[in-house]
């Protein structure tokens, strides 16, 4: 029969080397894929994968989609080190998306960006904070899963959006349709050049990717992360308080996701809307995870996770592709990199099955005296 | 007679196995006879455990023969060995807690029988051989040396000829080893060769008949060990003289640590509560807690360290202060230090390097300034620590798990002693470590006393215990009995007090 069997010595050459084995597999994976749907799988790849950032527009959108990501994915993979499994970045962005773009529609008459903006990134980022707040104390204080509650107040987060752009911050002058004003001038984050539609959100994530860096490899309260994620035990006997880490770690994560919300809503979108995000706190899991909970890896990893975004977006409307093909790149992409993660530290090996009822069951023969 | 007799029953001729970074086994050679007891003496790392497990088919060796009653045999899984008839007690038993005996056992072994019709044998069986078990009980009611009996009675099932004993005693009291003692020598009378893997000569000289001594890697020499002397058989074993550690006299100071009514009910359901523990240790003095494991060490070291919380403040006194209410990090800051039980996961963090491993506890002393981490004071303190404490390490940056486990505990007692601490704990400071390594380990408490430094700690070896400590008391089930005297008391009054058996002198001396 089969078996997994642990490796005496797991290779670290592969620990770097499984997130590209993954990227090959999907890639040979939707090969079959589009056969089997009866398209043409190369026409598909260059729809996919190469047209979407054959231009600067392209890869503006790239880089726009990628923001989000990014973001979100480092406060994650910061948590995921110290083994705070945050996984409602979704909701924890969306509040921040109301928080900020509630400062942007309050002050909807004050025209100095260099104020307004600030006050509305803070406002994001402190929104999604208070919501990653809520599993935080839960955890603390009662022993709740961090889990189930982040994942259940990501619905929560969605229908309070819901319900404030169906009722009191719908536009009065928007024809019934649910969504706020838009925000004006001042309140939108500026473009990084002329004919994309990057915004400094982007830059603002390279760089709080480099400060995550920091974080993780120079400071204590990273250290701290890092025992706590290796070696809970040794966290405790060093007296590093559980509870402050969980603090920490969700008012990072919650913070960065929040960051990504204001980001979308004051960037490419403009307004608040009920469905501001398609998935980018869920993707961004996979994101974390693909980018080795590493800074420079996660960057890398957004960028190529909203490739599949792009490119299932063209290959919907180039190819009539149903939309859900996103979502199939994204699952087996996750799929084939913790398959690979497996046989990092595990081998498979086929181990004939032990010989039955061979030995008599006896007593000890006892020799006469 | 002397025909089955003259035939050995285990040979091994050459045995050679490398690994990577060591060769464990070097051309061993290896002879058991029917009924005989024979062992194998060596320190950690002289390739003991390698060769045991060769023998019982878990490893394969890369050169070399191995011959079964005269036959040559190659055992490639313990499945194969358990039906040429060898039985292996491992040191670290394998039981599952919420089960009953007999389920333990009828899922170990290679045929599938039902529990309830393995039971009546498990109890003719253990009564047989005076090891009494009831087959009906779950693992989790019973003691470590109840349990070592579900294993060996596992073993005897399987009508052994041959059964492999690594290290059994050191989870058991005195006592407790006699009784053992007892069972391997009825069954080595009725034929079955025993192996008895140990480095505790003692044992070895009252017990065995020939002893194979081991020393890195190679066979050193052949010895009967009831001709031999301690001392004789020490040099076979490390190769030098025994270093020895020396405790002078001297008068103990103020109080640093006393523990006070100390009652914390556990949340384990399979934990121990503590029940009205009370202790004193002064400054300049050594306090020894012995007993059997499982009886309230884990429980009482947490309460000590802060990572569970005493309750009243005064509970705990560290000096003049209450303590009983602080975290781990507080207490550190105060000046305790821990040496734990644990050494991989709990005293240092396996995948991180020798120098983050001390940072994890020495962070208030300038490793850390503006929250940012001093890598280079960090570095330095490492090797100063690698330096004194003569850890085996390729240098400040090889990771913990790389090192042996008498090199990382000597590396964390370094740790721990060279930062400062008022009052140390040490847990089990000597487990698994080699002789010359052990020597190091005590002397180096022995010094943090002399320096006036309140050193408690808690062991299950009692001859370790007698050697370093002023004071001694034991702990059994949950409640410790009065320190006494090293000096006043003897090995077999604290073997009987590990017992449990020293409620009756508690009243006394309250009275």
């Amino acid at each position: 029969m089969l078996k997994l069997e642990p490796r005496a010595e797991p290779s670290r050459a592969m620990a770097y080397a499984s997130p590209l084995l993954a990227v090959v597999l999907t890639l040979v994976s939707g090969f079959l894929l589009f056969s089997l749907l009866g398209k043409d799988p190369v026409q598909a790849f260059t729809v996919f994968f190469l047209k979407p950032v054959s231009n600067a527009y392209g890869i503006g959108e790239l880089c726009l989609k990628a923001t989000p990501l990014t973001l979100c994915a480092l406060g994650l993979a910061l948590g995921y080190r110290a083994n705070v499994w945050n996984i409602g970045a979704e909701g924890q962005l969306t509040i921040g998306a109301i928080v900020g773009g509630g400062v942007a529609l309050w002050l909807h008459d004050f025209n100095n960006a260099w104020v307004l903006l600030p006050l509305m990134l803070v406002g994001g980022a402190l929104g999604g904070m208070a919501w990653a707040a809520i599993p935080a104390i839960l955890r603390n204080r009662f022993h709740t899963n961090e889990i189930l509650v982040s994942l259940m107040l990501v619905y929560v987060a969605k229908l309070l959006l819901s319900w404030l752009v169906h009722g009191p911050w719908r536009d009065p002058q928007g024809y019934n349709f649910p969504q706020s004003p838009m925000f004006h001038d001042a309140a939108m984050l500026p473009l990084l050049a002329e004919g994309i539609r990057t915004n400094i959100a982007f830059v603002i994530a390279l760089v709080l990717a480099a400060v995550s860096w920091v974080f993780a490899e120079k400071t204590f309260a990273g250290f701290r992360f890092k025992v706590a994620g290796l070696a809970p035990a040794a966290a405790s006997y060093a007296g590093f308080s559980e509870k402050r880490n969980v603090w920490l770690a969700l008012m990072i994560g919650g913070g960065a996701a929040g960051l990504a919300g204001i980001a979308e809503v004051a960037g490419p979108i403009g307004q608040l809307q009920p469905s501001i995000s398609p998935g980018y706190g869920f993707a961004a899991i996979i994101v974390a995870f693909v980018g080795r909970l590493h800074p420079i890896g996660v960057v890398l990893a957004a960028l190529l996770m909203s490739l599949l975004y792009i490119g299932g977006e063209t290959a919907q409307i180039q190819m009539a592709l149903p939309a859900a093909v996103t979502g199939v790149f994204q699952g087996m992409l996750l799929f084939y990199l913790l398959a690979a993660d497996l046989f990092i530290n595990f081998r498979l090996r086929w181990k004939p099955k032990p010989h039955a009822a061979t030995t008599p069951l006896t007593v000890v023969a006892k020799e006469p005296a | 007679m002397n025909d089955r007799v003259s035939m050995p029953r285990l040979q091994l001729r050459g045995i050679t196995k490398s690994y990577p970074a060591v060769v464990a086994n070097d051309r061993v050679d290896l002879e058991v006879r029917p009924g005989e007891i024979h062992a194998v003496l060596g320190e950690n790392g002289a390739g003991k455990s390698t060769l045991m497990k060769i023998i019982y088919g878990v490893t394969r060796p890369d050169a070399g023969e191995v011959l079964w009653e005269g036959r040559p045999v190659q055992i490639a899984s313990p499945a194969e060995a358990r039906r040429l008839g060898i039985g292996m007690v491992f040191q670290h038993f394998a039981l599952f807690e919420t089960l009953t005996v007999a389920e333990n056992i009828s899922l170990a072994l290679d045929d599938r029988i039902k529990p309830a019709k393995l039971a009546p044998r498990i109890r003719e069986v253990s009564e047989d051989y005076g090891l009494p078990i009831d087959p009906d009980r779950l693992v989790h009611s019973m003691s470590v040396g109840e349990r070592q009996r579900v294993e060996i009675v596992r073993c005897l099932l399987q009508s052994p000829k041959l059964l492999i004993m690594d290290e059994p005693t050191s989870v058991l009291t005195p006592q407790a080893v006699m009784k053992l003692f007892e069972t391997l020598r009825r069954l080595a009378a009725e034929g079955c060769s025993i192996l008895y893997i140990s480095h505790k000569l003692d044992e070895i000289q009252l017990l065995c008949d020939n002893a194979t001594v081991l020393r890195g890697g190679r066979v050193t020499g052949a010895a009967r060990p009831k001709q031999e002397t301690a001392e004789s058989l020490a040099k076979m074993m490390i190769g030098s003289d025994l270093p020895e550690c020396h405790l002078d006299a001297r008068e103990p100071g103020a109080p640093m640590l006393r523990i006070d009514r100390l009652t914390l009910k556990t949340l384990d359901p399979f934990g121990v509560t503590l029940r009205d523990v009370g202790l004193t240790v002064h400054a300049g003095e050594i306090v020894g807690i012995a007993g059997v494991s499982g009886n309230g060490q884990k429980e009482l070291l947490a309460a000590l360290s802060g990572e569970s919380p005493a309750g009243k403040p005064e509970t705990i006194m560290l000096g003049e202060l209450p303590a009983g209410h602080l975290d781990p990090a507080r207490r550190r800051d105060l000046g305790m230090g821990f040496v734990p039980e644990e050494r991989l996961g709990r005293g240092a963090v396996p995948a991180l390097s020798l120098a983050e491993n001390a940072l994890l506890t020495g962070s208030n002393r300038g490793m850390v300034q503006h929250g940012l981490i001093r890598h280079k004071v960090v570095r330095g303190f490492a090797r100063d620590v690698i330096t004194q404490f003569k850890v085996k390490a390729r240098n400040e940056q090889a990771a913990a798990s790389s090192l042996s486990g008498g090199n990382l505990q000597k590396f964390i007692v370094g740790r721990e002693t060279m930062l400062d601490p008022k009052i140390i704990v040490v847990a089990q400071p000597t487990w698994g470590v080699d002789v010359g390594a052990s020597m190091l380990i005590r002397q180096s408490l022995i010094d943090l006393r002399d320096r006036g430094v309140a050193v408690l700690v808690i062991s299950e070896e009692l001859d370790e215990l007698f050697m370093i400590c002023d004071r001694l008391a034991v702990i059994a089930e949950g409640r410790l009995s009065p320190a006494v005297p090293t000096s006043e008391t003897s090995i077999e009054k604290i073997g009987a007090w590990m017992g449990g058996q020293f409620k009756d002198t508690k009243g006394l001396a309250h009275a």
